[in-house]
């Protein structure tokens, strides 16, 4: 059974700085459960920073976070019920894809833990999802940058999170293997329907996935839109950024 | 592997540069371990079976053994905290403690052990209150434990602190995500990922550990049979001309060396990339 749940996220005036340096400036955004949302915007405009806070990998200096309408501002990243795929993947190198795969539901609390055929039929399903059936023996090492990043996704959404947060997935990909996991990407998202908020500093990547786009800037957020909306905006920073 | 010709260096003076590097090493270090095997060994392998099964030469023995380890626990598990604390984290007064982690190594081992001395000897400033409590440290074996500590604490961490930060954060950030509880993330990823860089410096923090003689000899007082650590007694023997004696127990902190520098060799070139982040 693939259908998961999906939460909405409010993100309420949050900022955040490093040391002196302002990374977000009361930042406000709200994503519908099940929605697809990007967050599209130039190197160093806070887009990762705003991804970690939603994930709970960085803790605001002043704003919430809500998920569902409940705040989670503290709440440790390892409660909070979201999956997160990093740039580099970030698999563990000295385990196995099955392992890899297996970590979130290995590491919950026994009575709550799957029973052990149970976890190895998710494995599957997940690497089946992912087209990458019959790797579960091999190391990450062994595989393309691409498939990684497969793995990395099966291994995110393991817990059957209700929010799904990409931190510029495929920045470290060839064009080819962007395009082919891009749409697999959504693919996935349909069929799961979950929330996912996707970072990128590509617009035309941003505008071919999402229902809506976020542009940010120097740490503040320019525009939401659809990606409809957003080619006819008036705003003169979004329109230098677009083109 | 050829290399193109203009880019080698003439034969000749390529010859000449292995010769005088074995040659050199040839003179350093095997004619020393091999006039320690040659004389320890001159009486015989007999004389040499009972110069090391000799009371005090077997309590020197047990006296390094113990000594190591309590030592290399101790810094093994201070060493992890410390690299982890400085790799993963931003803090004030980091680069202060990166230093102090340094510091044995740019302090006289003589002068580590006389630290101890004046703060624990009888006439330091511990001295009176622990005479009072009957607690021995100096001329005992907490003192020997203390310099040993003291003097090899930096090897853990400094193996450590490049390869984790070279790693950087990501694969914790993932197993938390992932709903992994902090000590489960250092289990099951942090710890993998830097194991045999563990090995590695618990490798040299051991044969420190048990060489060690300069900080060791200022607190130990040189009570035989008590508180004489191996290089110690060694010292002790050599100083009474019992040669052959001096040198069957020097033989056994040479064989240390061949065996920790074997499984040093091992570990360089089966997990040759891990511990290339040193330095
Ligand atoms: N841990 C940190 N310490 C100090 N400054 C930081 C830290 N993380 C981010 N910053 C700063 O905050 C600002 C926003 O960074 P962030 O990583 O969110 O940008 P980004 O939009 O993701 O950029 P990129 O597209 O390059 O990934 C940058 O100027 C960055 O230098
Ligand atoms: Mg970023």
């Amino acid at each position: 059974m693939l259908r998961g749940t999906s939460a909405s996220v409010s993100v309420r005036s949050v900022s955040k700085r490093f040391s002196a340096f302002p990374a977000l400036t009361d930042v406000s955004l709200d994503i519908a459960a099940g929605e697809f949302m990007a967050l599209l915007g130039p190197s160093g405009s806070g887009k990762t920073t705003l991804l970690r806070v939603i994930a709970g990998l960085e803790v605001p200096d002043s704003g919430h976070v809500l998920f569902d309408g409940r705040d989670v501002t503290r709440v440790p990243a390892a409660e909070r019920g979201i999956g997160f795929v990093f740039q580099h993947y970030a698999l563990f190198g000295h385990m196995t894809i099955e392992q890899n795969i297996a970590f979130g539901l290995d590491v919950m609390k026994r009575r709550e833990r799957p029973p052990r055929s149970q976890i190895r039929e998710r494995v599957s399903e997940l690497l089946q999802l992912v087209q990458l059936e019959g790797y579960e023996k091999r190391y990450p090492n062994q595989l393309s940058g691409g498939q990684r990043q497969r793995i990395a996704l099966a291994r995110a959404l393991a817990r059957r999170p209700s929010i799904l947060l990409l931190d510029e997935p495929f920045g470290a990909l060839d064009a080819k293997v962007r395009r082919e996991l891009r749409s697999a990407l959504r693919k996935i998202h349909e069929e799961i329907g979950l929330t996912s908020i996707f970072v990128t500093h590509d617009h035309e990547e941003a505008f071919g996935l999402a229902d809506r786009v976020s542009i940010l800037g120097t740490g503040r957020i320019l525009e939401v839109g659809t990606p409809n909306g957003l080619r006819t905006s008036a705003n003169q920073v979004v329109r230098s950024f677009l083109d | 592997m050829a290399h193109p010709r203009h880019l080698s260096e003439p034969r000749l003076l390529q010859l000449l540069l292995i010769g005088i590097a074995l040659a050199y090493l040839g003179l350093m270090i095997f004619l020393p371990l091999g006039a320690v095997l040659v004389q320890a060994l001159q009486d015989g392998s007999g004389a040499w079976v009972a110069a090391v099964t000799e009371p005090d030469a077997l309590a020197a023995v047990r006296l390094t053994l113990l000594v190591a380890s309590i030592a290399v626990p101790l810094n093994l598990v201070f060493g992890v905290a410390a690299s982890w604390a400085i790799s993963k984290y931003e803090f004030r007064g980091k680069t202060l403690l990166v230093t102090l982690i340094e510091l044995p190594f740019s302090v006289s081992p003589v002068v580590s052990g006389l630290v101890f001395v004046l703060l624990f000897g009888a006439q330091g400033w511990f001295g009176e209150w622990l005479a009072s409590r009957d607690i021995e440290i100096i001329f005992a074996v907490p003192g020997l434990v203390l310099a040993t500590v003291f003097v090899t604490f930096p090897f853990v961490a400094r193996q450590l602190i490049p390869l984790m930060t070279m790693q950087g954060r990501e694969e914790e950030e993932a197993a938390l995500s992932l709903g992994a509880s902090g000590w489960q993330t250092f289990w099951r990823v942090t710890l993998p990922n830097i194991r045999f860089g563990v090995l590695y410096g618990v490798l040299l923090c051991n044969a420190r550990a048990m060489g060690e003689f300069g900080a060791v000899s200022v607190v130990s007082g040189h009570i035989r049979g008590e508180t004489n650590t191996m290089p110690l007694q060694v010292e002790v023997l050599y100083n009474e001309y019992n040669f052959v004696a001096a040198f069957a127990v020097a033989s056994l902190l040479a064989g240390l060396a061949l065996v920790t520098l074997l499984l040093k060799s091992f570990l360089e070139w089966r997990h040759g990339d891990e511990l290339a982040a040193r330095h």
